[in-house]
């Protein structure tokens, strides 16, 4: 008993000190808030030092890891996020559209001898219209149903490419160009517009620089009537609908942004692997995105940032438990869940949803408060 | 097109028709959990797949390694089936007192349910993988590789139809299906226990007015679902012989598509959708070949959820009176 005690002490500590964060950044100034997003970003920026690497990452090198996974699954986090925490939309498929990017980079700058830039942004189109296709048709659906359906979705798209060998077939495709590179740029003794094989800090710069596009955008929506309209479907869809909110056009939106923010970075990211195949994109990549999400706090977009660092972060730097790391990665799922359902940073209205049970998603049945479960201690109640 | 379609039509409908039992029984356990907690058991697939091992369990241990013969085979066989519905029904009841009870009891939402089974799913898949293939089955650095079971019932012809064989372990798969399946069927709608799995369907807060204890309820559909998978596991490593430590992940999307698409919560939907998703997927196979096999399921579940979302049968447990 009085471990829960102290357990939910250091809860309720932890919530009153996000809580005052929160606050505090609310009320802060415009120009407090920008030199904070600047720091930020020169933190980004210099975060691929050397110095850094024996602590961080021992075992491979750092500015490697930093492009993939952390920093890629930092931009398919924020990219989920819009769909998940954002409107609510569960989706077990999202690895779908990193491929299609990822396909789109590989194909068009194979065959076609296509430039990355503009491969770029025919990739954000072709992955904004496959999130529209598919969206379409499958999101009447709710809920469990909407995640087994992407999740199937998901395994189509991956199969299919596998069995056409007009696409590569198993092998994948090889020989996929870098960036065009631009020479004698050089910044503390990197050259940072040189996308060759050795150096990785380069592409890491344009993953900062995209990262930093997406959030502002995410940011805009978020805070906008189409932001407005995704937590009210999240919330009640019935009652968005019945209010005038157009709902399916509304998720469809979600979709085609999550979409474009992952093909987004399935381009970069193809473009710096010269070679990627079927097996890039298991199912197993999109339930690590969607964790990623939810441990750091779905809607949140620090917390899923957070979220997505950690859960790319750790196995990396826990190689030394090699295989080990995802048998870890699986119970820590589970204990999160348990302990910690709303995330490590939650949003404060999803927390309140969460709260009430609905969570946006309906709770589970059967939930019937027994003589045994106890009303939680209001969190922040005991300053 | 149209002359491989006839050639392979009835070879193709009866392995259709034993793959099909295999995936009603696993969709079993999908449909009495979503019946029961409006929850799709995402780590139900491992629980077949730990029916797999369970069962591979016992002629690794007893050291068999050729075929048997009259009553050994039999006595060989019921052991398996056993351990199988043994080992995933422990694991299914451990997922639920692990995974899912805490959930319940702070009534968090189906988002976190969910994530929770991806988790525990992870952690099995990797527990077999690592840990249990290596040592309890002796193959030590081989835990991902595809395990194989010796041959323990001689294949023989049972009769033909037009021509085409009917293996004896073909038929034993679909009949020893349909006894679990009338058996369940008998439990459900005739004890004390399945009452109160009808009464918890179809208004928990009714039930638990009425006395019964929900928490014991979920428990044991939990191990009833899961002892099905078991015996799924069991009777696919009879027939085809080999497992892995991967392979529920496409047999647990596959019986949830069997689920979905007979109508999710309702029992004998599950063995209608197993039985249809395991003949389409054939069929489907022989016009388009069978690298497309799984891409032909994943569509049939796309289409249905799209089209009919309530399944063939429609009806579902908590509407089903007693």
């Amino acid at each position: 008993m009085n471990q829960k005690n102290a357990m939910s002490n250091i809860r309720s500590a932890w919530g009153g000190f996000t809580d005052r964060l929160h606050h505090a950044w609310a009320v802060a100034p415009w120009w407090q808030r920008w030199a904070v997003y600047i720091l930020l970003i020169v933190a980004a920026l210099l975060l691929p030092s050397d110095s850094l690497a024996p602590i961080m990452s021992p075992y491979s090198d750092w500015a490697s890891v930093l492009f993939f996974p952390i920093g890629t699954f930092v931009v398919l986090a924020i990219g989920l996020n819009v769909v998940v925490g954002q409107a609510g939309l569960l989706d077990l498929g999202y690895v779908a559209f990193y491929a299609v990017g990822g396909y789109a980079m590989g194909l068009l700058g194979t065959r076609l001898g296509w430039n990355f830039w503009e491969i770029l942004v025919v990739g954000i189109l072709i992955c904004a219209l496959s999130g529209v296709v598919l969206g379409a048709p499958t999101l009447r659906l709710r809920g469990d149903y909407l995640a087994i359906v992407t999740l199937g979705f998901g395994e189509i798209i991956r199969i299919t490419a596998r069995n056409t060998d007009a696409i590569g077939g198993p092998n994948g495709i090889r020989g996929i160009p870098h960036p065009p590179s631009i020479e004698g740029v050089e910044l503390f003794g990197i050259q940072i517009f040189k996308y060759g094989v050795l150096d990785p800090r380069p592409y890491y710069y344009m993953l900062v620089a995209l990262a930093v596009v997406v959030i502002i955008l995410v940011k805009r929506w978020e805070k906008s009537r189409v932001g407005r309209a995704w937590a009210a479907i999240r919330e009640d869809e019935d009652a968005a609908e019945v209010m005038g909110v157009p709902t399916f056009r509304f998720k469809m939106l979600a979709f085609a942004i999550g979409a474009s923010i992952g093909g987004a970075m399935g381009v970069v990211w193809a473009a710096k692997v010269i070679s990627l195949n079927p097996n890039d994109f298991l199912f197993l990549l999109s339930a690590t995105i969607l964790a990623a999400v939810v441990m750091g706090g779905a809607g949140n977009l620090p917390g899923v940032m957070l979220g997505a660092f950690i859960v790319a972060w750790l196995p990396e730097r826990f190689r030394g438990l090699q295989e080990y790391r995802m048998l870890i990665f699986g119970a820590v799922l589970v204990a999160l869940m348990i302990f910690r359902p709303e995330g490590l940073l939650p949003s404060r209205q999803r927390k309140a949803e969460l709260k009430e049970g609905s969570g946006g998603m309906g709770s589970l049945g059967a939930e019937v408060a027994g003589p045994e479960a106890k009303p939680e201690v209001v969190e922040g109640a005991s300053k | 097109m149209f002359n491989d379609f006839f050639a392979q039509f009835w070879p193709q409908t009866i392995d259709g028709l034993a793959f099909g039992s295999i995936y009603a029984l696993i969709a079993l356990g999908y449909t009495m959990v979503y019946g029961v907690l409006r929850l799709i058991n995402f780590a139900h697939s491992e629980v077949f797949m730990i029916g797999t091992f369970g069962a591979m369990y016992v002629p690794f241990a007893l050291g068999i390694n050729s075929p048997l013969t009259g009553v050994a085979l039999v006595g060989l066989v019921v052991a398996m089936i056993a351990a199988g519905a043994l080992a995933s029904a422990g694991t299914a009841a451990a997922l639920e007192r692990i995974a899912y009870r805490p959930l319940r009891k702070r009534g968090a939402s189906r988002l976190a349910a969910l994530i929770s089974a991806i988790g525990a799913s992870i952690f099995l898949q990797e527990l077999f993988a690592l840990l249990i293939i290596p040592t309890v089955f002796d193959r030590p650095e081989r835990g991902r590789i595809q395990m194989g079971l010796p041959r323990i019932m001689e294949r023989t012809e049972l009769f033909s139809i037009f021509g085409h064989k009917v293996m004896a372990h073909q038929v034993f798969v679909v009949v020893s299906a349909l006894l679990m399946m009338i058996l369940l069927e008998r439990l459900v709608n005739r004890t004390k226990i399945g009452r109160g799995i009808r009464a918890t369907a179809q208004n928990p807060e009714a039930a638990v007015l009425m006395g019964v204890d929900i928490n014991k309820i979920v428990q044991m559909t939990f191990l009833i679902g899961g002892a099905m998978a078991g015996v799924a596991g069991a009777l696919y490593l009879l027939a085809y012989e080999n497992t892995n430590y991967y392979i529920g992940f496409l047999f647990g999307i596959k019986a949830f598509t069997a689920a979905v698409l007979g109508g999710i919560g309702n029992l004998r939907g599950a063995l209608v959708g197993g039985i249809a998703l395991g003949l389409v997927e054939n069929y489907g196979a022989i016009i388009f070949g069978s690298d497309w096999k799984h891409v032909i399921s994943f569509t049939v579940l796309v289409l249905v959820l799209m089209f009919r979302p309530t399944g063939l049968l429609g009806e579902s447990l908590q509407q089903a009176r007693a």
